[in-house]
C-alpha cells in the first residue's frame, strides 16, 4: 500500500528551512498530507526556529531551545527528510534537481525556494575584520553573547528595529553600546520624528548612546587584528571590540538568479507565489511580489497559506499583498506603528502628545478612514487601531474619541484591549470557554501559534462570542513578538473555501444560483458538502436572495432552526410562543399553564422580550406542545425576527404620547417569520422616557408628540451599542415602510451572523440613509420585496409540511 | 389553528413488516436490523433510544454518499447530543459547542481531544444494520 503510494507521490524539495518555508509545509500538510514526498534543505544546523524571538534570546529573556518551532521529531513524524546544515548551491531546472555544497542531489517535481534574506554589509574599509558581524541567525546571536563576555564596548551600526533590539540586548548583557545611525532620527521607516526622539531619550535613560546623522567611514583594527573602533565622517572614533551591522537586509535570490529564474528586487512571483518556471514556487523575504518585498513575518504567513493551496492542487487562493505593523521588542519600551503614518497632502493627522509624560499618538486619516498611526508609551490600543486600518471601515462616528483608544469608547464592549498586559496569568480572558491568560500565553509559546485562528483552535479562547478577540490579539502581539499574523482584510467564510461572505452573496445574485451544491460547485468549494460554518450561511444567502425560488435546506440549518426550538445544555429544548407586542390574555395563559402541567415542564420563565419561556421540553414532545399551546411560533430559536418589545403607551400611561402597543403589534404582525443574517429585535416606546429600551434594539421606535422617531443598529448584547437616529415620520404606515425597508436592506446586504450594529458600522449609516431616505422609490421597492418574501411564509409550528420540517426527527428508531 | 397530521406518511419506509434478527449475516451475529436507509435524512441522523442503558442513546448518521455510521449520542466534550448536529463530509458538528467528531472513529477532530464510542453499522439492500453489543 505504502510502496504503491510512494510511486505516485510527487517530490517536493524545499530550499530554506526557515519560518516561511516551514509554514508553507505545515499548511500543505493540513490540506494534502499525502500529496508529496518532502525534502527540506537548510543552511543552518538547526531545526526551524522563530527568528523574531532572537532578540529576547540575546537579551537573556529566552533560550534558543525555547524558540524552536518545529523539532527534529516533527520532521520525522511527518515523513520529511531534513538536511540541516546543508546549503543548496545549484538548481538544475532542466533535470529538475538541486545540488548541495556537501554533495547531496535531490530531484523534484515541485521546488519551493524560501531562502529568506541576507543582512547588508556596509562596504567600508575594515568590514571584514574579526569582531564585525551582522544580526540574522542563531550563530550571530551566539557570537554576540560570546563577545559580551570578553569585551566591554560595542557599536551597532543602524538605528532601525533590528539594530535597536541588538543594542538593547548587548546593553543588558553588560556592554557599553553606542548606536550609529545615518538618518536624522531612529527607525525612520516606522516612526515620525517626535516618537523617535522620545524613543531615543528613553533608550538613553537605559544607558545606550547615540550618534544620529552619523556616517561610518571605516572600521579600525587593533593590535590583535580584531576590530577596535568605528571611525565616523565627523572625525570621531568610537572604541569598539564588537561591531554589529544592522543597516538592512536584502532578499537572498542569488541561487534563484543563477538558475535563470527571473529576479528583480527579489525572485519575481505572481499572486499564486509561482515564479516564471511553473514548477518552481518562491515565498518569504526572498521574493518580490507586485514590486514589494517584505521583511516581517505576518505577510510570509499569508503567502504560505496561498502557496500551500496551490501546491496541494486546489489552485484557488490568491495573495494580494499585506498591511504590516511593527512593534519594538525592547522590554520597557512600548512602541507601535502601522500603515501609512507619515501622511501627505490628502490626509489629516490626529495627534495626542505628552512628551514629558512619555505618551505620544499620531493617527493618520484619509477620507474618514484610518490609514496608519504611531503609538508611543501606551500601545495597548495598537491592535485595535491596526484592525481599523485593515478593515478600512469609516471612523467618522467615533472620530472625536478615536485618539483616546477603544477603551474610551464606552465602559462595556471594548473587547478588553487595554487590559492584556496588566492581567495576571490566572485572570480569565475568555469568559465563554473559561480560558485564562496563562494558558493562552503558554500555548502561543509552546505550540508556536501566530494567528488568532491558531489560538482559537488550540485554546478555544475568543472562539465563541468573540468579545475577547481584542484581548487575545494583544496577548498574541505581546507574546509572539509583536509581529503576529493579522487576518486578511476580508476573511474567507471557513476552511472549505477562500471566498468571503461578500463573494458568495455576489455569486448567488449574479449567477442566479439556487441551491447549495450549485453554489459550492460554482465557487469551487474544497470540501464535498461544506461544513457547519459555511452551509448555514449559504442557505441563508440563497433563501434571502431568491425567496420562493431557492429551496430551504433544513439539514444545513443549525439544530434550533431545524427543530424550531432552542436546544439546552442537557439536550432538551425551550419553547417560547409568540405574544404580539408582549400582550397576552387569560385564554393563552390558561393553555400555557395546562401545557406546563401536561408535559411536566420544569422551568417557566419570563423573558427579556416580554414573553414566556418553557424550559426542559423533550424533543419528542415538541409537536404536541405546539399544538396544545395553539399560539404562533415565537422564533426565539432562529436568526429571524424575535420580539417587538413595547411599553403600555397612551392607552394607559399618563405620560404616553403615542399608542406604542398598537404600533408594536402592527410591526410584529408585519415582520414575523422574517429570517435575517442574525436575530432581530425591535422595540416601540410611547414617549421619550423610552421604557421599552428602544435605544438598544436593531430597530427602535420612539413616539413623540408629532410622530415617531426611528433608530437603527442598536444592540444590548456582547457589544452594547446605542442605536443611531435614522428618521422621524408621522404615520403608522410610514413606520412600517421605513423599518421594513431598513430590515430588507440588512437582509439583502448583511453577512450571515452579522448583527445590524456590525452591518451598519461596516457599510456606514450614510449608505443606509442614501438607500432609505434619499431614494423614495428604492425604499418602497425594498419594502415590497420584504412583503413578497414574507407573503405565505408558513408558521413552522402549525404548517410543518410547508415549512419543510422533517418529522422523523421527533421519533426515535428501534432495533429489530 | 389546526395541526397537520404527524407521522412518517411523507417518507414511506421499505422496511419488512417483521423486523427480526438477520441470521444470514454470518460471523456478525450481533448485527441487527434497524431501519430503512431512507428513514435517515441525507446528511442527517436518527436516534436509537436506550432509556435504561448507562451510556444513553446511540446516533446513526447518513452521509451524502449513503454510508451510515453509529456513534454514542454524547459528545466527549460536554455530553451534547451529536445526533442533532450538522453533518458534513464524514463528520458531525456538536450542536452545543461546535466540536467536530469523526463519524468513522468517534474521535474529536484536532486540536480537540476526546472520543465518543463508535459502533459497527452498515447498509445492505437499502436496510441499515447496527451492532450495539
Amino acid at each position: 500500500m505504502n510502496a504503491r503510494l510512494s510511486l505516485t507521490r510527487q517530490r517536493l524539495v524545499v530550499v530554506g528551512n526557515g519560518m516561511a518555508g516551514m509554514r508553507t509545509v505545515e499548511e500543505l500538510l493540513k490540506l494534502a498530507p499525502e500529496a508529496y514526498e518532502i525534502t527540506v534543505f537548510g543552511s543552518e544546523p538547526h531545526p526551524n526556529y522563530n527568528r523574531i524571538l532572537l532578540s529576547p534570546v540575546l537579551a537573556g529573556e529566552q533560550t534558543v531551545d525555547e524558540i524552536v518551532l518545529n523539532t527534529r521529531e516533527w520532521y520525522a513524524e511527518n515523513g520529511i527528510a531534513l538536511h540541516a546544515g546543508s546549503t543548496v548551491t545549484r538548481i538544475d531546472r532542466a533535470r529538475r534537481a538541486v545540488k548541495t555544497a556537501d554533495g547531496i542531489t535531490a530531484s523534484y517535481d515541485r521546488l519551493l525556494i524560501a531562502t529568506g534574506s541576507t543582512p547588508f554589509m556596509l562596504p567600508v574599509p575594515g568590514a571584514d575584520l574579526p569582531g564585525v558581524i551582522t544580526y540574522r541567525d542563531i550563530a550571530d546571536t551566539e557570537a554576540m553573547i560570546d563577545a559580551s563576555r570578553s569585551y566591554k564596548q560595542a557599536v551597532v551600526i543602524g538605528g532601525g528595529l533590528l539594530g535597536l533590539e541588538a543594542a538593547n540586548g548587548l546593553a543588558l548583557r553588560g556592554m557599553d553600546v553606542t548606536v550609529v545611525h545615518l538618518m536624522p532620527w531612529l527607525m525612520e521607516r516606522q516612526l515620525d520624528r517626535t516618537a523617535a526622539d522620545m524613543l531615543q531619550r528613553n533608550l538613553e535613560a537605559k544607558g545606550l548612546h547615540f550618534r544620529v546623522e552619523a556616517k561610518t567611514e571605516a572600521l579600525v583594527a587593533g593590535g590583535d587584528g580584531r576590530v577596535a573602533g568605528v571611525k565616523l565622517a565627523s572625525g570621531e572614533t568610537l572604541p569598539a571590540q564588537l561591531v554589529v551591522m544592522a543597516v538592512g537586509i536584502r532578499p537572498n535570490f542569488s541561487l534563484a538568479k543563477s538558475a535563470g529564474l527571473h529576479c528583480d528586487r527579489g525572485i519575481v512571483v505572481n499572486d499564486t507565489l509561482q515564479t516564471f518556471d511553473p514548477r518552481v514556487y518562491a515565498i518569504g523575504e526572498c521574493v518580490a511580489h507586485r514590486d514589494t518585498t517584505y521583511g516581517l513575518v505576518a505577510p510570509l504567513f499569508e503567502m504560505a497559506k496561498v502557496c500551500a493551496n496551490h501546491l496541494a492542487g486546489y489552485g484557488i487562493a490568491r495573495y494580494a499583498g499585506s498591511q504590516v505593523s511593527t512593534k519594538l521588542k525592547v522590554t520597557g519600551v512600548d512602541l507601535f506603528s502601522a500603515g501609512d503614518f507619515t501622511g501627505g497632502k490628502d490626509t489629516e493627522e490626529i495627534v495626542l502628545a505628552d512628551p514629558a509624560g512619555g505618551v505620544y499618538r499620531k493617527l493618520v486619516v484619509r477620507d474618514d478612514k484610518l490609514v496608519g498611526g504611531v503609538l508611543y508609551g501606551d500601545t495597548a490600543d495598537g491592535a485595535w487601531y491596526f484592525k481599523l486600518v485593515r478593515d478600512g471601515r469609516s471612523i467618522a462616528s467615533i472620530r472625536d474619541r478615536l485618539v483616546f483608544g477603544e477603551s474610551n469608547l464606552g465602559d462595556t464592549g471594548h473587547e478588553g484591549q487595554s487590559r492584556a498586559l496588566a492581567m495576571s496569568d490566572d485572570a480569565e480572558v475568555c469568559g465563554c470557554n473559561g480560558v485564562c491568560k496563562g494558558v493562552i500565553v503558554k500555548s502561543i509559546k509552546e505550540k508556536g501559534l501566530f494567528t488568532l485562528d491558531d489560538v482559537r483552535r488550540h485554546t478555544k479562547a475568543s472562539s465563541s462570542c468573540g468579545s475577547c478577540t481584542g484581548l487575545v490579539e494583544q496577548l498574541l502581539m505581546a507574546t509572539a513578538g509583536g509581529d503576529y499574523s493579522a487576518p486578511a482584510k476580508q476573511k474567507p467564510v471557513c476552511g472549505c473555501t477562500d471566498r468571503t461572505h461578500q463573494d458568495i452573496r455576489d455569486a448567488i445574485r449574479s449567477q442566479r444560483l439556487l441551491s447549495i451544491p450549485d453554489t459550492m460547485r460554482f465557487l469551487e468549494w474544497r470540501t464535498p458538502n461544506g461544513c457547519a460554518t459555511c452551509r448555514p450561511a449559504i442557505n441563508y444567502y440563497l433563501i434571502s436572495t431568491w425567496p420562493k425560488e431557492a429551496l430551504d435546506d433544513p439539514q444545513s440549518r443549525f439544530i434550533n432552526e431545524r427543530a424550531h426550538a432552542n436546544i439546552q445544555k442537557d439536550g432538551t429544548y425551550s419553547v417560547i410562543p409568540r405574544m404580539w407586542g408582549g400582550e397576552t390574555n387569560a385564554s393563552e395563559l390558561r393553555r400555557i399553564a395546562d401545557v406546563v402541567d401536561k408535559y411536566q415542564i420544569r422551568t417557566v420563565k419570563v423573558t427579556g422580550g416580554q414573553r414566556i419561556d418553557l424550559l426542559g421540553v423533550k424533543k419528542a414532545d415538541l409537536p404536541a406542545v405546539w399544538a396544545d399551546l395553539d399560539m404562533p411560533s415565537g422564533h426565539a430559536y432562529a436568526k429571524a425576527l424575535r420580539t417587538v418589545k413595547t411599553c403600555v403607551g397612551s392607552e394607559w400611561c399618563r405620560f404616553g404620547t403615542q399608542d406604542s402597543t398598537a404600533m408594536g403589534k402592527a410591526l410584529e404582525r408585519a415582520l414575523w417569520r422574517m429570517y435575517a443574517p442574525h436575530k432581530v429585535k425591535l422595540a416601540v416606546s410611547g414617549c421619550p422616557r423610552n421604557c421599552a429600551e428602544s435605544g438598544i434594539k436593531d430597530v427602535g421606535v420612539i413616539g413623540v408628540e408629532s410622530g415617531w422617531e426611528i433608530y437603527v443598529g442598536g444592540n444590548g448584547g456582547i457589544k452594547t451599542e446605542v442605536a443611531q437616529f435614522l428618521v422621524k415620520v408621522k404615520t403608522t404606515d410610514e413606520v412600517l415602510e421605513y423599518a421594513g425597508a431598513f430590515l430588507e436592506l440588512y437582509r439583502e446586504e448583511g453577512w450571515y451572523l452579522e448583527r445590524t450594529v456590525h452591518y451598519v458600522s461596516r457599510v456606514g449609516l450614510d449608505h443606509v440613509k442614501k438607500r432609505i431616505l434619499d431614494d423614495a422609490e428604492g425604499r418602497r421597492a425594498l419594502h415590497e420585496r420584504l412583503q413578497f418574501a414574507l407573503d405565505g411564509e408558513p408558521d413552522p409550528w402549525h404548517e410543518m409540511a410547508k415549512a419543510r420540517i422533517d418529522l422523523r426527527q421527533f421519533e426515535s428508531v428501534t432495533l429489530a | 389553528m389546526k395541526m397537520e397530521a404527524l407521522g412518517r406518511a411523507a417518507h414511506p419506509s421499505p422496511l419488512p413488516a417483521s423486523g427480526e434478527r438477520v441470521p444470514d449475516k454470518a460471523g456478525e451475529g450481533s448485527m441487527r436490523m434497524l431501519c430503512a436507509l431512507t428513514d435517515i435524512p441525507v446528511l442527517g441522523a436518527r436516534v436509537i433510544e436506550r432509556p435504561h442503558h448507562p451510556d444513553g442513546n446511540v446516533a446513526v448518521f447518513r452521509t451524502a454518499d449513503d454510508r451510515v455510521f453509529a456513534v454514542l449520542d454524547r459528545c466527549p466534550h460536554k455530553g451534547g447530543p451529536l445526533s442533532q448536529g450538522i453533518v458534513f463530509g464524514d463528520r458531525v458538528a456538536c450542536p452545543l459547542h461546535n466540536w467536530s467528531i469523526e463519524l468513522a472513529t468517534g474521535e474529536a477532530v484536532a486540536p480537540d481531544v476526546g472520543c465518543a464510542r463508535r459502533f459497527s453499522a452498515e447498509v445492505e439492500g437499502g436496510i441499515v444494520y447496527v451492532d450495539l453489543s
